[in-house]
């Protein structure tokens, strides 16, 4: 055993080590560095488990390191009987009736917050103040995320932009299977199912936006097909003012006015190929078994192309070329025939200059 | 007859084995089934590692790598963890309540067939189109979205026929262990593993039929023209979800009780003592099955049910955690004052205290609802459950392994090979998902077929990697022990341990065709051990030394089975092709007129002669 032992710490060596590599991820990325209330609620919730849980690994830890050292046969043990113990009743109830006291600790604030975070009152108000409370709708749909505004009219895809520092609320529904909606810097995720409407909150940090560059990531957490891993958001908070500024610049952004002549070329294609699925203006009155492709307002503006690759006028090309090979199984693949490579440029130049910021 | 040890050619060995009602052979089928199906579920699993190795990769990419793991997971939970678990109940259970067979053993055929024929049909899938791709979950909205290929119907059915044998098995080993245990043997004098195969069959007779509601449910809509899951006819998938983990949580413990008794065993046996707390056990077992029922929505925190069945499934999952925690200090205690010695299956039961305690503990964490927001779905969750699982059960199957093949085969394994597999597998099997905790609270998402490079977890999932494949050294390790065991392995006594505590000890090894000549006399708990202590080296018989009545073969469970599986073809493909319906109601009436042959024919079985007995009894004692 004392190899053994050895093997032990070699081991719990290496879990540091790679422990210290992690570290606590990335601030737009990580569950461990909280950005917002809910992040904040949830990871205290961890904290307190984890440190009950690590007093619980070391008690047992101790027993068992003495247990196995200790009582190993040794040499000229071979036909020792040890006394056969029935058991204690002392021992066994002290070891029921600590853990249930753990357990109780650990349940009373569970309870708390779990009713503190499905506390949707506020947006189901109908007398609320439709400027100050924010609602935003999203819709999961196979592969891409829309988000609309239903108080203002406006919708977008892709890129969820949010007011800092207040509660953000959410009604979350799938339109074909069931995906989760998980940012999870900023907060414990949500299934969008088929059947029904969810809802729930969040608050988007202002500090923790800025620590994380102005952007989190998003993430579809439930296995929803074959670009299940490709299915990302973005989310830009703002500042309250600069997030009424993007408002009324989306309400604002009527039919896109294109002035470059390759860009006009595009423009025809587009609306030849594209326009059945992908609408251009915000302000998209069709119901929503007809929006059945992101709203592309403001491409330019966003920060992904397909929600994966690098915003680039390139990546953009490669996409339209052969959309299966970035995102196996999505819907647009074979929609709209056979593009030449004149056309893709034009397509490309077209859509980045959507732009409404 | 068919077990008399005579020189035999292959056919007339595999004919043997195709028509044997044996416990002791069945649980050899299920230990050969469980094993094929536990290297492909590694298999599997490497290729999953293969790919998620480095951000970007291209080896398994999108529909593919979704088969895979759907056919993991599956694999690895209903054709391999299970039926090896059910390979040592059969092996062991009638051996340690001292019975000469279970109590059904024509039955216990059949449930082996059906398994079989379940898990060859699901396997069938991968060269018909492609396997199912929806998760071992199969969650209904993306089940039904799934039209590409079969592969869910081959889910359905599988699953179905397959899930007919568990429950046949289940049956039996219930009216086995309240009927067919030796004169004195309380239910208080049970070894713990009889316990935990007891509970564990009401569980199974219990979980299984919600299982079985949601496939049948499955295939009506995806093969009948159902609506049970489709919401714009009134379905509902959440229904599904819960169909699915009423089912899904007992499995758990349908999967760790007898892990657990496994481990009861082997810790009493090699500290040489009594099981420490043994009534607190028994009852430990029986509340968490019990316990085990009600707390299946803590898998569906997120589905959206309100906080008030968030806060109470919270609650009543950490309940679980005390009766949990009472058997990891009664194993402890059962070392503490005992005599250890280290032999490979002691290995993998120590090394389970605390593994199984780090997958125990993320388990409480993961019941604070609040908190489980964010660790649901995402590779929090697949370190917790591999932790559960292999910490747990596939320790258990490798310590079982070790702990009877001398019993089961005559043989002992080599124990430095053993040992040798069990560290590759214990340091690989950390190195695997210890790591796999941060990556799902970095924010990765479970069930992804690829990540973008700079998320922060190019180091966590390349450490994983590696560690998986000191996993697949260790099982290569442990086949070449097999086979140099099965080739010139020792011979080993009866008591093939030295320490043996309980029945099955008592008899030779390989056990004879009717296992006990004379059914024992029990005394108290450990029962062996007690007439050792007395100095005796047998048990002392209940009945004189007599006939015995003993059960014909019959190769009608296979050709039952089979029958389900030509059926399972037909349904498949009635909606593509002309020849699906015919061959369907074909293979209905194999299996229904198979089953009407078993009820006309009239089978009184055989006796084993008193002077053939005593025969073989001389044979044996020599050995």
């Amino acid at each position: 055993m004392k190899k053994g032992l050895r093997n032990w710490r070699l081991f719990s060596l290496f879990g540091m080590m790679a422990l210290l590599l992690t570290g606590c991820g990335k601030p737009f990325l990580s569950t461990l560095q909280p950005a917002g209330e809910v992040a904040d609620m949830q990871y205290s919730l961890m904290l307190l488990s984890t440190s009950i849980m690590v007093l619980v690994i070391v008690v047992v830890a101790i027993i068992f390191v003495y247990v196995v050292i200790r009582f190993r046969r040794r040499k000229g043990e071979e036909n020792k009987i040890p006394k056969q113990v029935e058991g204690s009743h002392k021992l066994e109830i002290i070891w029921t009736v600590i853990p249930i006291i753990l357990l109780l600790i650990l349940a009373v604030p569970t309870v708390l917050t779990t009713f503190k975070l499905a506390d949707v009152k506020a947006m189901n108000d109908k007398d609320r103040d439709k400027k100050g409370t924010v609602v935003v709708n999203v819709r999961a749909n196979l592969y891409w995320w829309e988000f609309e505004y239903p108080d203002y009219g406006i919708i977008t895809s892709q890129d969820l932009v949010v007011p800092t520092n207040e509660k953000v609320y959410f009604n979350l529904i799938a339109s074909d299977v069931k995906h989760s909606f998980w940012i999870p810097a900023v907060g414990g995720k949500m299934d969008t199912n088929t059947d029904n409407k969810n809802q729930f909150w969040l608050v988007f940090d202002q500090k923790a936006t800025d620590k994380a560059g102005g952007v989190f990531y998003g993430k579809c957490a439930e296995l929803c097909g074959p670009s299940h891993a490709l299915m990302d958001f973005k989310v830009r908070p703002l500042p309250r003012d600069q997030f009424d500024a993007w408002v009324k610049k989306m309400q604002n952004a009527k039919k896109p006015v294109v002035t470059d002549p390759v860009a006009k070329q595009g423009e025809a294609i587009f609306n030849k190929s594209c326009i059945g699925c992908h609408a251009v203006t915000p302000l998209d009155k069709r119901p929503e078994q007809a929006r059945t492709a992101p709203n592309l307002a403001n491409f330019g503006d966003r920060e992904r192309i397909a929600g994966i690759l690098e915003h680039n006028e390139e990546n953009l090309k490669k996409w339209l070329r052969d959309p299966e090979s970035v995102k196996p199984g999505n819907k647009m693949t074979g929609t709209y025939g056979k593009l030449t490579e004149e056309q893709i440029d034009a397509l490309a130049k077209y859509l980045m200059s959507l732009k409404v910021e | 007859m068919s077990t008399i040890a005579r020189k035999k050619g292959v056919g007339a060995v595999l004919w043997d084995y195709l028509t044997t009602v044996d416990h002791k052979k069945i649980a050899h089928l299920y230990l050969i089934a469980g094993g094929i199906f536990f290297l492909l579920g590694g298999l599997e699993a490497l290729f999953i590692r293969i790919q998620l190795a480095k951000p970007n990769n291209d080896f398994l990419v999108g529909g593919l790598y979704n088969e895979v793991l759907t056919m993991h997971g599956t694999t690895m939970i209903f054709l391999a963890a299970m039926p090896l678990l059910f390979a040592f109940m059969n092996a062991v259970i009638p051996l340690q309540i001292g019975a000469r067979d279970v109590a059904f053993p024509f039955l216990n055929a059949l449930g082996f067939w059906m398994f079989f024929f379940g898990g060859l049909f699901l396997n069938c899938s991968w060269f018909l189109g492609g396997a199912p791709d929806a998760g071992w979950t199969s969650y209904a909205s993306l089940s039904l979205e799934s039209k590409a290929h079969h592969g869910i119907d081959f889910y359905t059915l599988g699953l179905q026929i397959s899930g007919f044998g568990t429950i046949m098995g289940a049956i039996n080993f219930l009216v086995t262990i309240i009927n067919m245990r030796a004169p004195g043997m309380t239910f208080m004098r049970m070894p713990m593993f009889t316990w935990a195969t007891f509970v564990t069959s009401a569980l199974i007779l219990f979980a299984f039929p919600p299982l079985t509601v949601g496939l049948i449910f499955m295939m009506m809509d995806r093969l009948f023209g159902g609506n049970f899951f489709n919401p714009a006819a009134g379905g509902n998938t959440i229904i599904w979800e819960h169909l699915f983990w009423v089912f899904g949580h007992p499995e758990v413990y349908i999967l760790i009780l007898p892990s657990f008794g496994i481990f009861s065993e082997i810790f009493a046996t090699f500290s040489r003592k009594r099981l420490f707390g043994y009534s607190s056990m028994v009852f430990a077992t029986v509340l968490i099955a019990f316990l085990g029922f009600m707390v299946w929505a803590h898998h569906m925190f997120t589905v959206g049910m309100g906080p008030i069945a968030n806060a109470i499934f919270a609650v009543a999952t950490m309940t679980i955690a005390v009766p949990t925690g009472v058997k990891i200090f009664n194993w402890l205690f059962t070392m503490w004052g005992g005599s250890i010695k280290f032999t490979t299956p002691m290995h993998y039961a120590v090394a389970f205290i605390p593994s199984f305690v780090m997958g125990g503990v993320t388990g409480v964490m993961l019941s604070a609802a609040a908190a489980d927001y964010q660790y649901h779905d995402s590779y929090f969750v697949v370190a917790h459950f591999h932790y559960v699982i292999v910490g747990g059960v596939v320790f258990a199957l490798l310590a079982g392994t070790h702990y009877w093949w001398p019993k089961m085969f005559g043989r002992m394994l080599n124990e430095t090979l053993g040992k040798i597999t069990f560290w590759l597998f214990f340091i690989g099997f950390h190195l695997t998902f210890f790591i796999q905790h941060f990556l799902g609270l970095t924010g990765m998402p479970r069930r992804v077929f690829t990540y973008l490079p700079n998320q922060g977890w190019e180091t966590g999932n390349f450490v994983s990697t590696v560690g998986a494949f000191f996993m697949a050294i260790a099982t290569v390790i442990l086949l070449i022990n097999i086979v140099i065991t099965t080739v010139k392995g020792e011979k080993v006594p009866g008591d093939a341990w030295g320490d043996g505590r309980t029945l099955e000890w008592a008899i030779a090894s390989p056990p004879p065709v009717y296992n006990f000549a004379q059914t024992p006399l029990v005394r108290g708990l450990d029962a062996f051990w007690l007439e050792k202590m007395e100095g005796k080296k047998e048990l002392t018989p209940a009945e004189p030394l007599g006939d015995i009545h003993m059960p014909n073969s019959s190769f009608l469970p296979f050709v039952i089975a089979f029958g389900l599986f030509v059926a399972a073809f037909g349904f498949t493909y009635h909606n593509d092709a002309g020849w699906g319906l015919p061959v369907g109601i074909l293979g209905l009436l194999i299996t229904l007129g198979s089953m009407f042959l078993r009820s006309v024919i009239d089978d009184h079985g055989f006796h084993i002669h008193k002077e053939e007995v005593l025969e073989l009894e001389k044979k044996g004692a020599n050995a």
